[in-house]
């Protein structure tokens, strides 16, 4: 995994002038794949995938809700706060302080309730600046709440996954939310509710031994890196070089565990497309969506 | 419970080659054992052993994640570490005990699940999602028992019970305290410190709310002698009392009642001390 958190390191090294506050002129984001420069409002434009060589770029949380519903415009889903650092681990209480600051965000996942091409729908993001989109108590606990809600009012769910794994300085309390997110997405389904994942670079970890993987449809970004197993442990395991493009959202389309690689800049329209394909008969009756 | 011993020795034990294997609990706590091996969809992972039995006369569903004894078992059960297929086979079992009607009774023991190719190219975290999934969910009743190494999602995916018992000297964590160490701190050989900060002994995941119960062992842990008899005996009768409990629930009660358990975990930092 050590391998995994360079790389990621890299590229939020690389894509430092993301988290930058100011206007979006002429400030310049290299792409952590190739290197290539073009100006914030450019990759703003494309959903940060980069136009030289369609590098799908981190996003934030914030960034994917507010592409994602109609007009940018969603009603976030409050979590009632629970005790920061559970387990008393030292230095963890100031670096969640660190994050907050620097993110803007109170958590690695923030969710909210809008409309996605008209459509009602609840959706949720991981955050990979916050502690690698690692999952904690208070992580699960929102993937949960927002599960939860649009169980209540029998909405569709899609969640944007972005993460390392289980957080390590919660212990086995982080381990224990992947029993209570795969339980409350098992509930949706029992109710006939329609949920999707949206996998994206990187999903790993007790993320996707959970919530990620139980999406009724699941998609992916080009290239991101999706497994349970980081590639590291893999090859200290057994040993060898792993093969070319393992463990990426297309070879996990090969072997039958993602439906779809969607591009992000096709994003929005193929979730608003299953979004119209799953509305009950009554609404689609009324053509509440003509094109 | 002996205050004296550290965190990393409760590692040490619940490692110890010494220790008996999830077969061993088998043999001594149920009658009439029959294996059913495989997973219908690709293979047999003979890492989770799982069958039919009768405990004190009631018809239950086994499951138990097993390490060997000898290399060469060791080798067959890939050092207890499952594959997809394991899970599989797990998650089919615990459909058809749903559709009888028949308690499920997980041991769990293992370093984690595998990680490898193989079992990335058949979807380890898929098949660990669906198993932690469908157990959340039985309307029949669910106990778990951590008998040695409860490691990470691995062992999650069977230890989703109405209650998890834990013995004297199992360990849970959410990784193993070298693979803490070697992500947090770039150093495993820091693993004892690791050890002592994770909240992985038996005690603490008491006080944690995460286990429900604790069976003691003899001193310096079990090792195939003639001490290891009261564990059996003590968690035989802890199985029994939960069995009785959860029994008398109906099917949508205990799948709330596991719902519920879960939803709560981290939401306060400490549920209770003891029971």
């Amino acid at each position: 995994m050590e391998g995994l958190f360079g790389e990621r390191r890299r590229a939020l090294g690389a894509l430092s002038t993301l988290r930058g506050k100011g206007g979006r002129g002429e400030e310049l984001v290299t792409c952590a794949a190739c290197g290539g420069e073009e100006t914030r409002e450019t990759m703003h434009r494309s959903g940060y995938v980069c136009p030289r060589c369609g590098c799908h770029l981190r996003v934030s949380a914030q960034y994917r809700l507010h592409s994602l519903f109609d007009q940018g415009v969603y009603r976030e889903l409050e979590a009632a706060p629970l005790p920061d650092d559970p387990l008393a681990f030292p230095g963890y209480r100031e670096k969640l302080e660190g994050l907050r600051q620097a993110t803007g965000l109170s958590e690695a996942f923030l969710a909210g309730a809008g409309k996605v091409e008209g459509i009602a729908a609840v959706a949720g993001a991981m955050d990979s600046r916050f502690l690698m989109g690692s999952m904690g108590t208070a992580v699960g606990e929102r993937v949960t709440q927002a599960a939860e809600y649009a169980t209540k009012y029998r909405l569709p769910l899609i969640l944007f996954c972005a993460s390392g794994g289980a957080r390590m300085q919660e212990g086995i309390l982080s381990l224990m939310q992947m029993a209570k997110t795969a339980a409350a997405l098992e509930r949706r389904k029992k109710e006939g509710l329609f949920t999707v994942t949206v996998l994206t670079h990187p999903t790993t970890g007790g993320v996707t031994a959970s919530f990620a993987s139980l999406g009724d449809i699941i998609l992916a970004e080009p290239g991101a890196l999706i497994g349970f197993a980081g590639p590291r442990v893999i090859r200290q395991t057994i040993g060898q070089q792993l093969p070319e493009g393992f463990q990426r959202a297309e070879f996990l389309e090969q072997h039958g565990f993602v439906d779809r690689v969607v591009d992000r800049r096709r994003q929005r329209e193929t979730l608003a497309l299953l979004l119209r394909l799953h509305q009950p008969p009554a609404k689609r009756r009324k053509g509440g969506k003509a094109g | 419970m002996s205050e004296t011993v550290t965190a990393a020795q409760r590692v040490a034990l619940a490692r110890s080659p010494r220790r008996p294997t999830t077969e061993a609990f088998i043999e001594a706590l149920f009658t009439d054992f029959f294996e059913l091996r495989g997973d219908r969809r690709y293979g047999e992972d003979g890492s989770i052993l799982g069958g039919l039995a009768l405990f004190r006369g009631r018809p239950v569903t086994v499951l138990a994640q097993r390490k060997g004894r000898s290399l060469e078992e060791n080798l067959a059960r890939n050092f207890g570490m499952a594959s997809p297929e394991g899970y599989r086979k797990a998650l089919r079992l615990m459909e058809d005990a749903q559709r009888f009607g028949r308690p499920v009774i997980t041991f769990i023991d293992t370093p984690g699940a595998y990680p490898g190719i193989g079992a990335e190219e058949r979807g380890q975290g898929e098949a660990i999602a669906r198993c932690i999934a469908a157990m959340s969910a039985l309307t029949v009743p669910a106990l778990a028992v951590i008998t040695g190494e409860g490691g990470s999602g691995g062992a999650l995916a069977l230890g989703v019970g109405n209650s998890l018992i834990l013995l004297e000297n199992a360990v849970y964590s959410v990784l193993s305290p070298e693979g803490f160490a070697a992500i947090l701190w770039k150093d495993s050989s820091r693993s004892q410190e690791a050890a002592e900060l994770m909240r992985l002994t038996a005690g603490d995941l008491l006080a944690l709310g995460v286990a429900d119960a604790v069976i003691p062992e003899p001193e310096g842990g079990m090792d195939g002698g003639p001490g290891d008899v009261q564990v059996y005996q003590a968690l035989g009768e802890a199985l029994d009392r939960e069995l009785e409990r959860f029994s008398k629930m109906s099917g949508a009660a205990l799948a709330r009642h596991r719902y519920q358990k879960y939803r709560r975990m981290g939401t306060r930092e400490k549920r209770r001390g003891s029971r």
